[in-house]
């Protein structure tokens, strides 16, 4: 994280509250042993490390949380649930963050994987089931990275891997039932994001 | 698990990415005598992408196939490692009465969280002493990946050692071959990052196939179609990122299984891979 960052601290309870009501996770019970940064695969690209995240949370620096890389580069592996000593199931806490990111609408940190998340849904709804060829173009589409999957999409149509055609399922009325009765839908089409340069 | 007669999830990946598991999957049922019945009418898990949006959404999705199978009256088969991690964690949340109730007024109202969620490798793993092994797969020697969907969290998956599992290792030796002792087995392949953060599957993926490839590893067993797909498809990539010269092939178990089982490399479909298993299961005379 950068050093010396001006840090706005919230009403303690708002987030801690929130966090621990949304995961059933009990946050205060971590000590800051760090196992959980140290097995973290994906710790080395995060601005805050998870053991940092968790203490931020209990310090209610809701700002820098929700501001961070870390809860969009959590895949849920579930390396630091599965070695807690305290028990607290860490992906399950960055989960609740993205959950609390997506409903308040805050900017992203990592755009690009709101952006896909966000893509991968809209096929979902769409057609009931995941489809790469849609997800894959309308992702490349808008994150106006046109080249960067070409020559792979490429080689998977040649070996007959990308089906082009969309799935047909009747159960895809029902999903986009669900997605509408339980507010998931989100924009069709987010603020564009610029393609990133350095990844 | 005394049942032969499952109900079948493929999951949506097994229908383009992933074919050559639904292949490989049906044909040594098959040859086991498990009767393996596709689900009517699936719709998606909601993957990783529902339990980052919405709760209600990530249980809710599963719950209709849970349904399904449920009616079926048959323990539902997932092939999908990220399938099966969603059904498990679903069957698990419904455990909640607030939320069975909630979920069941999206499903249908018969629905009561009952079918019991199965991964293909216990299916096999379990008939592993009466598995008939006509083409042993001698000298062969096979990292076993089982990624993290399968092992964790093992409170909900009840899977197998979430730090050093052995099913697939022990599935290995029955097929003749020679499971290695390795440090990856359940370290994250950049799971659903390729699209967007492709530098990190790149290093994370580079860091275990360098140490199966120091190991002399012949090919790497996978059970979940995102680490296949990330770690066979992006070598090239890794290969030109880091300077190695990597070249293993990813295969399923279900592909490594029908082979020992004298099923034809055709009928698993080995021809789908990015790196061709052939030339390496020609030096050991399997293919």
């Amino acid at each position: 994280m950068a050093t010396g960052a001006a840090v706005t601290p919230s009403p303690v309870s708002d987030l801690r509250t929130f966090v621990e009501k949304q995961s059933g996770q009990r946050i205060l019970d971590c000590y800051q042993c760090g196992k959980c940064s140290a097995g973290c695969p994906i710790d080395y690209a995060m601005d805050l490390g998870p053991r940092q995240i968790m203490r931020f949370i209990q310090l209610g620096l809701k700002k820098e949380v929700m501001q961070s890389t870390t809860i969009w580069l959590c895949v849920s592996c579930e390396t630091c649930s599965s070695r807690c000593p305290a028990k607290i199931d860490i992906a399950k806490v960055m989960e609740s963050l993205r959950i609390l990111a997506v409903a308040e609408g805050s900017l992203p940190a990592e755009k690009h994987i709101d952006l896909f998340h966000r893509t991968f849904l809209n096929t979902i709804r769409r057609y009931g089931r995941a489809h790469e060829f849609t997800l894959t173009a309308t992702y490349t589409v808008k994150s106006r990275n046109l080249f960067a999957n070409l020559g792979l999409a490429q080689t998977m149509l040649s070996k007959g891997k990308l089906a082009i055609m969309p799935p047909k399922v009747e159960g895809s009325a029902w999903v986009k039932n669900v997605f509408s009765k339980t507010k998931s839908t989100r924009p069709e089409n987010p603020t564009t994001v610029k393609a990133e340069g350095g990844h | 698990m005394s049942t032969n007669a499952y109900a079948y999830y493929p999951g949506c990946t097994l229908h383009s990415t992933a074919k050559e598991y639904d292949v490989s999957a049906r044909a040594v049922c098959e040859k086991l005598g498990v009767g393996l019945e596709e689900l009517k009418d699936w719709t998606c898990c909601g993957a990783s992408s529902a339990h980052t949006t919405n709760e209600m959404l990530a249980i809710t999705l599963p719950a209709r196939d849970l349904r399904t199978a449920e009616k079926m009256g048959k323990p539902l088969a997932v092939a999908c490692a990220m399938c099966f991690n969603r059904l498990k964690v679903t069957e698990h949340e419904l455990a909640d009465k607030a939320k069975l109730d909630a979920v069941k007024a999206l499903v249908g109202e018969d629905f009561s969280n009952t079918a019991e969620v199965v991964h293909l490798l216990q299916i096999l793993y379990e008939r592993r002493k009466t598995m008939v092994v006509s083409k042993p797969l001698k000298g062969l020697k096979v990292a076993s990946y089982y990624g993290c969907m399968l092992v964790r969290p093992y409170e909900i998956t009840k899977f197998d050692d979430p730090e050093n599992p052995q099913m697939m290792d022990k599935l290995m030796v029955t097929l003749g071959a020679q499971p290695l002792d390795w440090d990856f087995k359940t370290a994250c392949c950049g799971a659903s990052l390729p699209l967007t953060r492709r530098d990190i599957v790149l290093k994370l993926s580079h860091r275990l196939l360098v140490q199966a490839q120091q190991l002399g590893a012949d090919c790497l067993a996978v059970a979940c179609p995102m680490c296949q797909f990330n770690l066979d498809a992006y070598q090239e990539a890794i290969n030109q990122e880091f300077g190695s010269k990597i070249k293993i092939p990813i295969l399923y178990f279900t592909q490594l299984a029908g082979l020992a089982m004298g099923l034809s490399p055709h009928q698993l479909h080995l021809d789908k891979h990015i790196v061709d298993p052939m030339p390496a299961l020609k030096n050991k005379g399997l293919a």
